[in-house]
């Protein structure tokens, strides 16, 4: 699923809704997500998952085709981890 | 970076739907869950979602494997399964790499 058909399963849910609307409520969904990581906060989504950030430290690394040995910094990630929820239902036979 | 910026939940998107979009709170929380709803329902019938600017959740299929409960070190089998995970965006990881 792209989110062209995440807004096409939108619409139909929400007949009453103009398109740039659904567009509107997906974006702002994903926009809060992304600056509240940003902002050093956690997102929790009860049933699907929750996102927070993770350090990384700074390490040294390879060049895979050169093998020359590289300084990557210390970094800042983003992580999910899927909810309880989420995990049983991808798993029923 | 210290914990200033409290967790991020259902609610507090379906307010700023609210705010922004002049919904109900009741509506608001509805598209929430309704977008919820539809990822999740794609996620189960095992197609990973897109979503452009943001990331890709991606399924795994993985195989038995033994495992070992680690306080009394009895081997057990770790049954198939499939995992979900999440791959960022570049946008998404430049963003919050900046903002640390």
């Amino acid at each position: 699923m792209i989110r062209s058909e995440l807004l096409q399963a939108m619409a139909r849910d929400n007949p009453d809704l103009k398109a740039e609307e659904i567009e509107q409520v997906v974006d702002i969904f994903f926009e809060e997500i992304a600056s509240r990581l940003a902002g050093g906060g956690r997102v929790e989504l009860r049933g699907f998952g929750a996102f927070s950030t993770r350090e990384r430290q700074a390490r040294t690394g390879r060049n895979p085709r050169t093998g020359e040995s590289v300084d990557v910094p210390a970094k800042r990630v983003p992580y999910f981890k899927p909810g309880k929820e989420m995990r049983a239902r991808l798993n029923v036979k | 970076m210290a914990e200033t910026v409290g967790t991020l939940t259902r609610a507090d998107l379906a307010d700023t739907m609210n705010r922004r979009m002049g919904f109900s709170r009741s509506e608001s929380l509805e598209l929430v869950e309704s977008l919820l709803n539809h990822m999740c329902e794609a996620l189960s019938k095992g197609e990973n979602v897109k979503v452009s600017g943001f990331g890709s959740f991606i399924l795994r299929d993985k195989a038995e494997r033994i495992g070992r409960n680690p306080k009394t070190g009895v081997e057990v089998p770790i049954t198939s399964r499939r995992v979900l995970t999440f791959r960022a965006s570049q946008l998404l990881k430049q963003r919050i790499d900046a903002a640390a």
